[in-house]
């Protein structure tokens, strides 16, 4: 705090609620379905097993918010099909 | 044919209980025929709310069992012999209902009633999915705090997941004047997060304590800003157009002062 910090207007506590509730929610309704997410998940390894074998217990789908939401995947593969 | 609303709020006590009991009281004085229901079982309120507690024999889940008739399980109201109760069971657990049997108990109550007002529990487990399952519109009662609103958020994904079409949102408990300093989310905050229709907003009063002491909803005292606002959306759920009530006090001393001496503030 500096010693003319009571200069500077604090933003009003009902603006920051807004500010807060608004990010929160970007996360909420993101995820507001788990089921969505595994069906999700199922979905895209059905289709990649066409192609490749994939180690099942170190697969890992998120949804990643930091910068707008992003589908983040890690797919381990185990050997290629071949065709 | 009877229309049944849901109140819901995700969170609790933010005022469910009192909203259900001023409507139905605002709906029996417009002369309509009203049944209440005590959703929240294990957790009943509505019945003290009402002032009705010392009347219940049998209950919802009675009713459900088929241990009576609906009929005898409908308490008559003192003061309006229109408006009725189905109390919630005070022993038994959310458990004890199901979604279907909810939809034909309401499917029964339409035959005969305007309107059907269902006081949901807090929470989105059982007890909601029971409440709104036999709902053709609800009533999502929320305060300008986030954690009310990130809950009525919630509610409202559930309730559109649900397929109810007709979700309007009722903002409780606001406080003009730390709107006005900017210390509280203003409506249209609320609105804008949200982004359902506003059906009502009620400003917070001591009346709705005074009131609930007494087991007689506001909504019938002329005196009370709270009550005014509930005949409001009495109006409003019966289809009538009726402007939204100034939020700042008008009346007052310090008001016609203001007023006559033309002092802005």
């Amino acid at each position: 705090m500096s010693f003319f910090g009571f200069l500077n207007k604090k933003t009003p506590s009902g603006t920051v609620a807004k500010n807060r509730l608004e990010l929160v929610l970007i996360q909420d309704r993101m995820n507001t379905s788990p089921e969505m997410l595994e069906m999700l998940k199922s979905d895209i390894l059905k289709v990649l097993s066409n192609y490749v074998d994939i180690d099942e217990d170190d697969l890992a789908i998120d949804i990643n918010s930091n910068e707008g939401p992003a589908l983040v995947a890690n797919i381990p593969i185990k050997a290629w099909k071949k065709r | 044919m009877g229309e049944v609303i849901v109140i819901t709020s995700g969170k609790g006590g933010v005022g469910k209980t009192t909203t259900s009991a001023n409507l139905g009281c605002g709906l029996a004085i417009a002369n309509k025929n009203v049944v209440l229901i005590d959703a929240d079982i294990g957790l009943r309120n509505l019945d003290v709310v009402m002032g009705l507690e010392n009347r219940i024999v049998y209950d919802l889940v009675d009713v459900v069992e088929g241990k009576c008739r609906l009929k005898q399980a409908l308490i008559k109201d003192k003061r309006y012999p229109n408006l009725y109760l189905l109390a919630a069971a005070q022993t038994k657990d959310k458990t004890a209902v199901s979604p279907e049997q909810m939809v034909k108990l309401c499917d029964a109550l339409r035959e005969e009633h305007d309107y059907i007002i269902i006081d949901c529990p807090a929470g989105i487990e059982q007890g909601f999915k029971n409440a709104i399952a036999g709902a053709d519109r609800a009533i999502v009662v929320a305060t300008p705090e986030v954690s009310s609103v990130r809950d009525a958020d919630r509610i409202v994904g559930l309730l559109e997941a649900a397929e109810i079409k007709n979700i309007r949102l009722v903002l409780n408990r606001l406080r003009p004047d730390m709107i006005k300093r900017k210390e509280m989310m203003t409506v249209d905050d609320v609105v804008d997060i949200l982004a359902i229709e506003v059906l009502g907003l009620v400003p917070d009063d001591e009346a709705i304590v005074t009131s609930t002491n007494r087991g007689e909803p506001a909504v019938a005292d002329n005196n009370s800003r709270a009550g005014l606002a509930f005949r409001n959306i009495t109006q409003r759920i019966m289809g009538n157009d009726v402007p939204f009530m100034e939020l700042e006090e008008t009346g007052g001393f310090m008001a016609w002062l203001k007023k006559t001496f033309r002092i802005k503030n």
